[in-house]
């Protein structure tokens, strides 16, 4: 079924002029909304053509996030897993280490993006959805740096879980409201993020934190992430002068898995993104929507969601928070089913092994969402000759998980 | 099938439209609450289809969603209990609400021929915009069941042809920007609304979002075809469960009894 699809000439024109990748993607939102999102579109177009928007978002990216991230040869690390393999395998493993970016995440290239776009529209209010609450310090910290007034829902499950980064909201002058409805976690922030939004229009602008929701957030999301990989690119290609033979990345929503991927899609390089499978596949205590779900229709847009069979969204769970989310942006449907990338799912515990393993060979904490790529690394890295080279996305760094971490480790802090 | 709805809307009064949760409390209970919508008056019935993630829902609605499938309700309840008010109330017109995921699940064209045999009449899809028409609409007018579409206050005179495109039944005006059960629209932006409406379509324009009290459902009777009436009902549910019949009943009657006459009131 997913092989039927004809090949196209690029895998990187999506989407289409409706904001659909293949059946994926859409602008299933309220019609109040809706006006709000077809304008949204518009002044994406006109930003896209104007060279003031571009030359104002790379001079941030430069001097407020500390762009561009290092590519980095994890030399101990790439021994470490040749010492379990034949002798003749083991991948070399190269970082684009995002986890150095202001803030700690990949999340700032995207909100440095949009709060350019929401002040082009003459937006005076900004709000946004969050989980591990790495989005939401990234959107309080873009909202200070413009003055702009800030509001953050998270599920209150997360405000719980999350204190620092709540509290670092908090200092950055956001308002975070925790949201009790559902199991109160991710989607039920974004639900709010949602309602708040359509009770908001005239003044609002939501900054989306992955590449989903309605269109034109998964293709402007991606674009403003797919500086990693216009970066790893070049990098690569000034380093050693080639191209990565994998890449690997963490997938909550998409965002920097896409970031990474997209500017290597028509290149002969393989890709592999890699879900959060919680407590295992087999049941249903996981976060691997592409895996473990079935298409239908969430938060905007077409997508693989979990859910049962009455359409009903079941509740994700991953040790990550934020992997922690039952859909996944439309264009890795899309790529999922032209088999273009191929998905894997990582166990919390499996992903707790990957975390420590970075910390010991690299010096190196990440954060539990790379953790989970990392610990596909460690899977396929062995089973590929010596002259490969993977390349991983290290989109975040661990600060904010090692109480979670400590934890699960029966540690006392 | 949709003559049910054409004749729904008397030219000498306003028509009300009355909204509950399917399966709120439980699904045991809801038909003995539609019945009590009727006998208060209700012109046409929407029926709510639960969702876990109602996001264009306020506190009331999103409450009644999740009571409901803490309760167990599926999606071959809210058929059931569809399928049993058809035979006891053969004339009324009965729309399902709801949401795009639960709709579409098995297809657009299973969920389509289940409202057929159930008798649904029509069908409210808050999440599918005109733009997404071909993933429900299509399915819903093969099967003679009308596509109701949504207009609200931020749906330009540009938009509005556009939106009407394939609709059917009634236009459902959304008085408020914002979600069900909050605050209501002042009169008269309502009035210029329903004016603008009326030069567009020839569609029943119904108005909703916000109204609760009789004198709100009349100075709207006054100016619209009909007047949607869905947060203040939800809340006599969640207040009295499965005894809510006789209270949905006598506030209903208070509602229909408000509209009956205000366009004399006005005249007078
Ligand atoms: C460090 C980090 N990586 C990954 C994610 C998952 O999001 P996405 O798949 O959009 O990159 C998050 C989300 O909070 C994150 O904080």
């Amino acid at each position: 079924m997913t092989n039927a699809a004809p090949k196209p000439n690029s895998y990187r024109n999506q989407p289409d002029a409706q904001g659909h990748f293949g059946p994926f993607g859409g602008r299933y939102v309220a019609e109040t909304l809706m006006p709000l999102v077809l304008d949204l579109e518009k002044h994406y177009r006109a930003a896209q053509a104007d060279p003031a928007f571009k030359a104002q978002f790379d001079d941030l990216l430069e001097h407020y996030v500390g762009r561009p991230s290092p590519l980095y040869y994890a030399e101990r690390l790439t021994e470490e897993l040749r010492m379990g393999a034949a002798p003749d395998k083991g991948a070399q493993i190269w970082f684009k280490r995002d986890e150095l970016n202001h803030t700690g995440a990949h999340k700032i290239n995207n909100c440095i993006g949009q709060i350019l776009l929401a002040m082009r529209m003459g937006k005076t209010r900004i709000i946004a959805e969050t989980g591990a609450g790495q989005h939401g310090v990234a959107t309080a910290t873009v909202c200070a740096r413009f003055g702009l007034p800030c509001v953050i829902y998270m599920g209150a499950t997360d405000v719980a879980r999350q204190q620092p980064n709540v509290f670092r909201m908090k200092l950055l002058g956001a308002e975070v409201i925790p949201v009790t409805s559902g199991a109160a976690t991710l989607k039920d922030a974004m639900n709010e993020g949602l309602r708040d939004w359509v009770a908001n229009v005239h003044d609002t602008f939501y900054i989306i934190g992955t590449a989903a929701g309605p269109h034109p957030y998964p293709e402007l999301v991606r674009d403003f992430q797919s500086v990693i990989g216009k970066e790893a690119r070049a990098q690569m290609l000034s380093r050693i002068n080639r191209l990565p033979d994998l890449l690997v990345a963490a997938i909550g929503g998409g965002s920097n898995a896409l970031g990474l991927f997209h500017p290597f899609l028509d290149d002969d390089v393989k890709m592999l993104g890699v879900e959060a499978a919680g407590y295992g596949l087999d049941g249903n205590e996981h976060a691997a929507s592409l895996l473990g779900g079935f298409p239908g229709i969430l938060h905007g847009n077409k997508t693989y969601l979990l859910q049962d069979e009455d359409g009903q969204i079941t509740e994700g769970h991953s040790i990550s928070a934020g992997l922690d989310y039952p859909g996944i942006g439309p264009e890795h449907a899309w790529l999922k089913d032209m088999g273009r990338v191929e998905y894997t799912a990582i166990t919390d515990d499996e992903a707790l092994e990957g975390f420590q393993l970075l910390c010991r060979t690299e010096g190196i904490i990440p954060a539990l969402e790379p953790a989970h790529a990392i610990a596909a690394v460690t899977k396929v890295a062995p089973t590929m000759d010596r002259d490969r080279i993977i390349l991983a996305n290290l989109c975040g760094r661990g600060d904010k998980d090692i109480f979670t971490v400590a934890e699960k480790l029966g540690v006392e802090m | 099938m949709t003559t049910r709805l054409s004749s729904a809307f008397p030219a000498d009064r306003a028509a009300l439209v009355c909204f509950v949760t399917a399966g709120d409390p439980d699904a045991a209970s809801t038909p003995a609450i539609l019945d009590a919508l009727v006998e208060g008056g209700a012109d046409v019935i929407e029926l709510g289809m639960p969702f876990t993630d109602p996001m264009a829902d306020g506190p009331a609605i999103q409450a009644a969603n999740l009571r409901s499938l803490a309760a167990g309700t599926k999606t071959a309840d809210i058929l059931q209990i569809a399928t049993g008010f058809r035979r006891r109330h053969p004339d009324v017109p009965l729309v399902l609400m709801g949401y795009a995921n639960p709709m579409t699940r098995r297809g657009p064209e299973w969920f389509a021929d289940a409202c057929a045999q159930a008798g649904v009449d029509g069908v409210i899809c808050v999440d599918i915009p005109v733009e997404e028409d071909a993933s429900l609409g299509p399915a819903l007018r093969a099967k003679g069941i009308a596509p109701i579409r949504l207009a609200t206050p931020t749906t330009d005179a540009a938009r509005l042809p556009a939106v009407l495109e394939g609709a059917g039944g009634f236009l459902y005006y959304v008085s408020v920007a914002g979600i069900t059960g909050k605050q209501q629209a002042v009169q008269a932006s309502i009035e210029e609304a329903v004016a603008r409406l009326k030069a567009s379509t020839d569609l029943p324009i119904a108005v909703g979002f916000g109204v609760r009290t009789p004198e709100q459902a009349a100075a709207i009777g006054r100016v619209a075809d009909g007047v949607v009436v869905g947060s203040a009902i939800v809340e006599i549910v969640s207040e009295y469960g499965a005894d809510a019949a006789g209270p949905v009943r006598d506030y209903v009657r208070t509602l229909a009894d408000a509209i009956a006459t205000a366009r004399q009131t006005a005249a007078a």
